[in-house]
């Protein structure tokens, strides 16, 4: 079986066994979260010995020619001499504002050191100074210079607990930007549809912002949904986008009042033909709603989605 | 000078006819009932992305899957109850969609019967 040498240890994989399931087998202390290739805090740099393409899915080309690769996706076919990322893979930041949106959903703003480029709807990766990590999507518009974040704070939950009782002026570490659920200007006319539930918001919101700033004329409505009324949040703003922008409209949509909402779309847009659509949140809802606009007639290739990938360390 | 003769992937239209044809093809599965609920789980991204090398070898296209590969890819289907019916099914919405799409009867024939030399392999036989 293939070894991965790490820091001069040599660890022998099991058959079908991930370098990262290797790493923790052997009492390494490596960055990780979702296991799944989503979130990239797994990201390590290949010295010697090539790497299984599956392995350098969704990284930037630049990272993928300098060897980088996600160990939870890596089940090598050869020796493989692996490092931790290097310096400039990861940028320092300090969080700015941090504030309640709603009971249970925290906006946390965050100040790079040195600015990335990034786009509305695409994801980073937080790390705490200990390097427990978690991916949020991204709300805000590079020109805003701070970065917003949605995160809901889950019961026990050891990041979001933590940045519940955080203040501004703490040091963090941030990775990415990741993925490729964002807006392109390629058809200004093009009526757009995003749904999403909870922090499904996050890179809605950003998305259709980014979108009204680079003067979209086509026709904008967003879906939140939500259990009840108080699993929303950003009404007051997305209301007020409502009233700035003809073409925007902001539509709740509740469980116990409008019932779930991929059947809510369908019976609000039963043909989306020639529409381009957005779905963020939780995976089972995003299939869904994935699959409800596909056969009301949008094209596979004009259906963006950010599945939320839970964290899965099993903490 | 005499015209070459052109492969069934290119008297159909290539690539861009893979791509006319995917979407079309899996709304059509999606929706029957005969086979809609062996695909309720899977993720639709990379399900098109099969579909798309499915009938870019249909097409007789630069795809060849190996008898093996197809058993395999299978396999966890068939446990699930795929038989015949089921390919049957299958073969009548590919023939559908070229039809939808303008396809010439003798060529829909052609690709049926690509379709159809996977028979065994698919359903595990």
């Amino acid at each position: 079986m293939p070894i991965l040498n790490w820091r001069g240890q040599s660890i022998e994989l099991s058959p079908g066994e991930t370098a990262l399931e290797g790493l923790l087998r052997c009492g390494v202390d490596i960055a990780n979260s979702c296991r799944a290739g989503a979130c990239q805090s797994c990201l390590i740099q290949a010295k010697s010995g090539n790497v299984p393409k599956a392995a350098q899915a969704g990284l930037k080309p630049a990272l993928a020619q300098q060897g980088y690769f996600l160990a939870c996706m890596c089940k090598p076919e050869e020796d493989i001499t692996a490092e931790s990322p290097g310096a400039g893979v990861r940028t320092p930041a300090r969080i700015h504002e941090i504030r309640w949106l709603s009971p249970s959903v925290l906006h946390v703003g965050i100040e790079l050191e040195s600015p990335f480029d990034y786009r509305a709807g695409q994801y980073l990766t937080l790390f705490r100074p200990d390097g427990l990590c978690r991916s949020y999507s991204i709300a805000s518009l590079p020109e805003e210079n701070i970065i917003n974040l949605h995160v809901r704070v889950i019961p026990n939950g050891q990041m979001s607990g933590w940045l519940s009782l955080q203040e501004p002026g703490i040091q963090l570490m941030t990775q990415g930007p990741a993925g490729e659920c964002f807006y392109t200007a390629d058809s200004p006319e093009q009526p757009l549809l995003l749904a999403g539930t909870g922090t499904g918001l996050a890179p809605l919101y950003g998305i259709a912002r980014d979108a009204l700033n680079q003067g979209h004329i086509g026709e904008i409505r967003l879906y939140h949904g939500a259990l009840n009324s108080s699993g929303l949040y950003l009404v007051p703003e997305l209301e007020e986008l409502t009233r700035e922008y003809a073409n925007f409209h902001y539509q709740p949509a509740l469980l116990d009042e409008q019932g779930p909402l991929p059947q809510y779309l369908h019976s609000q847009h039963p043909k989306l033909n020639g529409w381009r659509g957005f779905v963020c949140g939780d995976p089972g809802i995003v299939n869904q709603l994935k699959k409800r606009l596909f056969l009301a007639g949008m094209a596979s290739r004009d259906i963006h989605s950010d599945a939320f990938v839970p964290n899965a360390t099993g903490s | 000078m005499p015209t070459p003769t052109l492969s069934l992937y290119e008297q159909i239209g290539g690539a861009a006819a893979v791509d006319a044809a995917v979407d079309l093809f899996y709304r059509k599965v999606l929706v029957d009932d005969r086979i809609s609920h062996f695909f309720d789980d899977v993720d639709m991204d990379r399900q098109i992305s099969k579909q798309k090398a499915f009938l870019t070898m249909a097409f007789g296209g630069p795809v060849h899957y190996s008898g093996q590969d197809m058993r395999r890819g299978h396999a966890h289907l068939v446990a699930r109850g795929l038989n015949d019916t089921h390919f049957d099914a299958v073969v009548e919405l590919l023939g559908g969609t070229l039809q939808e799409l303008g396809v010439a009867p003798e060529l829909i024939q052609q690709v049926a019967a690509i379709a159809e030399s996977t028979r065994n392999d698919v359903l595990n036989r």
